[in-house]
């Protein structure tokens, strides 16, 4: 049976939506239609895939505005008349229709720092109860889609964010490493709450609807790195020696800061640190940002202003064009 | 758009970035080489990533009866004593050192009881061996050779500022000819396949580590990477190809629905008490157990349902004899008019398993059959066929070093792209293990090659330009023939003519087929520019599949007999005579694929001793028994 399609074609100049009709045959998914459609059609459309098994991330899209693995979206899963439209990635740049540079994220992933084997043990000598590694595990199910980094608002049409923000990919990474019993390094919530932007993340749980593999992303990695990261601070046992405050406060007794960074170096993707949200007097996070009726951190200027503001409420003034 | 290459200098330029590449590339660094890794998809999303069952290694951890000498046993039978012995003896000592050295790494395997890595069934082994992290342990694998890259690249960032200074990551490039200078060794062309700029890497030393050739099938497990690239390219530097007949025919393959045709079904479900039945609900398994065989494997249900739990005092289920013998026999049940509705067979886990523990220990199988084929494996069984997996044949090495045989030097070779290791059939998870361990001695002897390398070789500009001028040539040709369609009818040959049973009427006719095709392919044409195209990333890799599948016809051809993963209708008994010659594939001056036959090196007498007589009785000639 044909089926309508329309796919985007196009390059960094610029593109648009082409229309096209396909054969679908019965159990196909997406990805099959593009193969078609490149065997037939349009010979140079492109298009990354490798496994056709949701194993390796190569064939990240949006289809009909979702951010989805091609080779795991079933045309059945379409009505019979519904047009199928496809897109690339929106938060990266494209490099030729349906494929995006996703550089980013490699960078991303060479400024986590990397596992830290324990000192002492040798090769053969690693015990780890099954319990204790499975919580890594989840993480290490990612097969680097990039579909959450794509999704997450921090970013996706957020140019700005991308130096600051590392995103849920790696936020899972450092989590994984944070939870690896034999990690050797200590400081992968800091690390992650300074060096990867985890304070931009307002617990939207987007990233997790639309990871292939189903990791908890918000549930089992953010919101542990979070809360763990105020409880390692202030736990009065672990105080001692690991006595850390936030920049803003060392900076104020004029202290030099220490700063999490990847294995080796400064801060590579910038200099601008973004910071966790305040905590509260008992040390912790404030529980609003998780209970809030809206989505999103707090608003600076409180809860009761609404925007625009009336002209006579604005104080600033424009500086005289002369 | 420039025709002129941009230039990139390495002391070590590693091809492929599976686990073979990328174990190799680790070895070459820590040798203080400059190193480049090149991968024609993203970095982390080689082939190596879509390993299901495990790797193995004789670590003992499951029964401590296992040691190396029991793995090598296990290999050569599986390998029906073809194998290059003293590459499955160096496998079988060195697996578990590489093992545990993925978990300096950060590598996070499942677990033993009291903490130490578990390890699974799989067939052909006799122990539990295989180092598994659910069902996607090749995924564990890249990712943890990958994050060691990075964090070599951390060291040197904090050493030099670079992340790039000595390892660097070259993705979606893809290298079409390799650069001589007499015999030796001197680069690597190829192109950026994002933009389409062209690359020249000068290198004294190459490693190749680009995989198989499965694409040159249609029903198969392999992405479209495996067109057999890094085989064209030894043979066109003067390196030679072994072993070319055997290809490894996965018994259980996905055949429904067609667009997932193919898709692999891992062993695992076997391993884990999966039992194979045909159309009238029968275990048929146990009628296919060749006399080889007959001593290891359980003759009744009873006896091989008591195996999972009492494996010392019960002989193993047959659903576990090597992957070749599953396979005929799946084949067979199926031309006998016993298959599935999709034509293949029944693979049952849903009756043997609890639903929660099939979820547990084969997430990834439950998943894929979901999504793919709405199949729930705790519910329902699975439908099955063979699927083209893994090719056994590969660049002829050293075994000791990986460097290729032939003329060429500074070529090594590690992984799937090379040959020997695994004989005529490869055993589920010594694929893994045989990565690590000839990555790393391909990249340390490669290392060692330039440190004993007089003077560095020079690209010359006139094998530039001609290189450069077959790269452009689709794109430049006007009218021509369309690479889709020419794919379409190599897969075609390939499958009927030389698929897994085989007659010389057909291999005849698929050899002059191939040559029409080759005819074809110097016309082939593509539209649209430089910039990511994939019609004319498949024109290239056509000519690549098109020499590789000619080795395997004309070697399946010249073989008259069965053996592994090779099957004559007409020869079908093994002959001990034939496992004394290996087949050698070379390109002859006008690039005529030219083939040989050569001793097979024979085993050193203290691993001749451990097998009984009686077993090598089986495979070996009375001449060579009698020398003993
Ligand atoms: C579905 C499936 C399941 C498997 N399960 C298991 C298992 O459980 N246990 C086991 O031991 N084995 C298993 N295998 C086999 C095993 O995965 C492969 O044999 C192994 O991963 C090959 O690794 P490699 O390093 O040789 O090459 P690959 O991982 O395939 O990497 C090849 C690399 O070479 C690059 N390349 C190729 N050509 C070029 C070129 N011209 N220019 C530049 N780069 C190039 C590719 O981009 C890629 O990076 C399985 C295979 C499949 C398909
Ligand atoms: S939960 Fe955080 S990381 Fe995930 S999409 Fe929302 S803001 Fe982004
Ligand atoms: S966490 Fe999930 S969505 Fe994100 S990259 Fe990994 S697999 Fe993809
Ligand atoms: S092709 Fe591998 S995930 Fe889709």
């Amino acid at each position: 049976m044909k089926r309508h399609f329309r796919v985007w074609r196009g390059d960094s100049s610029g593109g648009d939506l082409e229309d096209f009709d396909v054969e679908v045959n019965e159990g196909e998914v997406v990805l099959d239609v593009i193969h078609r459609l490149q065997a037939t059609q349009t010979p140079d459309l492109a298009c990354r895939w490798n496994c056709k098994a949701g194993k390796c991330g190569s064939c990240s899209m949006e289809i009909n505005g979702m951010p989805r693995l091609g080779c795991m979206t079933r045309m059945s899963t379409f009505t019979a008349d519904e047009t199928v439209t496809i897109t690339p990635l929106r938060t990266f740049p494209v490099i030729r229709d349906l494929v995006t540079d996703v550089s980013f994220n490699y960078e991303k992933a060479r400024e986590t720092p990397a596992f830290a084997p324990p000192a002492g043990v040798a090769p053969g000598e690693y015990r780890m109860q099954q319990v204790d590694v499975e919580r890594s595990q989840e993480f290490r199910k990612c097969i680097e889609c990039f579909l959450c980094q794509n999704t997450c608002h921090v970013v996706r049409d957020h140019e700005e964010n991308k130096e600051a923000f590392a995103g849920p990919r790696f936020f899972i990474r450092a989590a994984e490493l944070d939870m690896h019993p034999l990690d050797a390094r200590t400081d992968r919530k800091q690390h992650a709450q300074q060096g990867q932007g985890l304070g931009f993340c307002n617990i939207t749980k987007c990233c997790t609807e639309v990871c292939p593999e189903h990791i908890k992303i918000t549930d089992n990695a953010i919101i542990p790195m979070k809360e763990r990261v105020v409880d390692r601070r202030y736990d009065p046992l672990v105080r001692l020696g690991r006595k850390i405050f936030r920049r803003d406060q060392l900076e104020a007794a004029g202290e030099s800061v220490p700063r999490a960074t990847p294995a080796t170096a400064e801060t590579p993707s910038g200099r601008r640190l973004p910071e966790s949200p305040a905590l509260g007097p008992d040390g912790r996070l404030d529980i609003a940002e998780l209970s809030a009726p809206i989505q999103g951190g707090p608003s600076p200027f409180g809860e009761d202003i609404t925007f625009p503001l009336p002209p006579e409420r604005v104080t600033y003034h424009h500086p005289d064009p002369s | 758009m420039t025709t002129t290459p941009t230039r990139h200098l390495y002391d070590v330029v590693v091809i492929g970035a599976g686990g073979a590449g990328l174990r190799a590339a680790i070895e070459a660094r820590l040798a203080g080489k400059k190193t480049a890794i090149i991968s024609k998809s993203l970095f982390g999303k080689a082939h190596t990533v879509m390993a299901e069952g495990g790797a193995a290694a004789a670590m003992g951890n499951a029964n401590s009866r296992d040691n190396w000498m029991v793995h090598f046993r296990d290999t050569m039978r599986g390998g029906k004593f073809l194998n290059n012995f003293r590459m499955a003896e160096l496998h079988a000592k060195e697996a578990p050192e590489r093992i545990w050295e993925l978990e300096t790494y950060g590598a996070l395997f499942d677990r033993t009881k009291d903490g130490k890595i578990s390890q699974r069934n799989f067939g052909g082994h006799e122990y539990p061996r295989l180092a598994h992290v659910g069902d996607r342990t090749g995924l564990e694998l890249i990712r943890t050779l990958q994050q060691k890259i990075v964090s070599l690249q951390q060291e040197d960032f904090a050493a030099t500022g670079s992340y790039d200074a000595r390892i660097r990551v070259f993705q979606e490039t893809t290298i079409t000819e390799l650069m001589l200078d007499g015999d030796r060794v001197a680069g690597a062309f190829g192109y950026d396949r994002e933009s389409g700029d062209l690359l020249l890497f000068e290198a004294p030393a190459v490693v190749l580590a680009t995989g198989g050739v499965g694409r040159s099938y249609k029903v198969t497990s392999n992405s479209w990477e495996y067109t057999g690239d890094g085989h064209a390219l030894a043979l066109r530097a003067g390196a030679t190809l072994i072993n070319m007949e055997f290809l490894q025919f996965h018994p259980t393959g996905m055949v429904w629905p067609p667009s997932v045709k193919g898709i692999l079904v891992t062993e695992s479900v076997r391993g884990d008490g999966g039992v194979l039945r045909n159309s009238e609900g029968k275990r048929f398994m146990f009628e296919y157990v060749p006399d080889v065989f007959r001593k290891q494997y359980a003759e009744t249900e009873e006896e091989a349902d008591r195996w999972y739990t009492d494996p010392d005092d019960n002989r193993r289920p047959p659903e576990l004899l090597p992957r070749d013998e599953v396979a005929r026999a799946i084949n067979s049940e199926v031309k006998a008019g016993r298959g599935s509705p999709a034509g293949g067979v029944f693979l049952d886990i849903s009756t043997r398993l609890p639903a929660e523990q099939i979820i547990r220990r084969l997430p990834s199988m439950h998943h894929q059959f979901k999504e793919l084929a709405d199949v729930d494996i705790t519910k329902e069984p699975m439908e099955v066929g063979p699927t083209c997996h893994y090719v056994m044949g590969g660049v002829e090495v050293d075994p000791d070093s990986g460097a290729a045989f032939g003329s060429v030097q500074g070529l090594f070779a590690a992984g799937e792209v090379s040959g020997g290791m695994h004989g005529s059939n490869r055993l589920g998870g010594n694929s893994l293990s045989d990565l690590l361990v000839f990555g790393k001695r391909a990249g340390e002897h490669a290392a060692a090659y330039l440190d004993a390398l007089p003077s560095r070789p020079k690209v010359s500009r006139v094998d530039v330009a001609a290189a450069t001028e077959v790269a452009l040539a689709p794109l430049a040709r006007a009218d021509g023939e369309n690479p889709y369609t020419l794919q379409q009818d190599l897969q075609a040959v390939m499958g009927d003519l030389v698929g897994i049973i085989r007659r010389e009427g057909e291999l005849s006719d698929a050899l002059k087929r191939l040559h029409e095709i080759r005819l074809r392919v110097a016309t082939v044409a593509v539209g649209g520019g430089r910039r990511y195209n994939p019609g004319w990333h498949l024109a290239l890799d056509l000519r690549n599949m098109l020499v590789v599948s000619e080795c395997t016809a004309k070697a399946a051809l010249e073989r008259e007999e069965s053996r592994g993963g090779h099957t004559r209708e007409d020869f079908p008994k093994m002959s001990p005579q034939w496992r004394r010659v290996n087949l050698v594939c070379s390109l002859d001056e006008g690039g005529q694929v030219h083939l040989e036959r050569k001793p097979v090196p024979a085993m050193r007498p203290e691993l001749f001793d451990l097998f009984e007589r009686s077993e090598l009785a089986k495979y070996l000639t009375d001449e060579e028994l009698g020398e003993e």
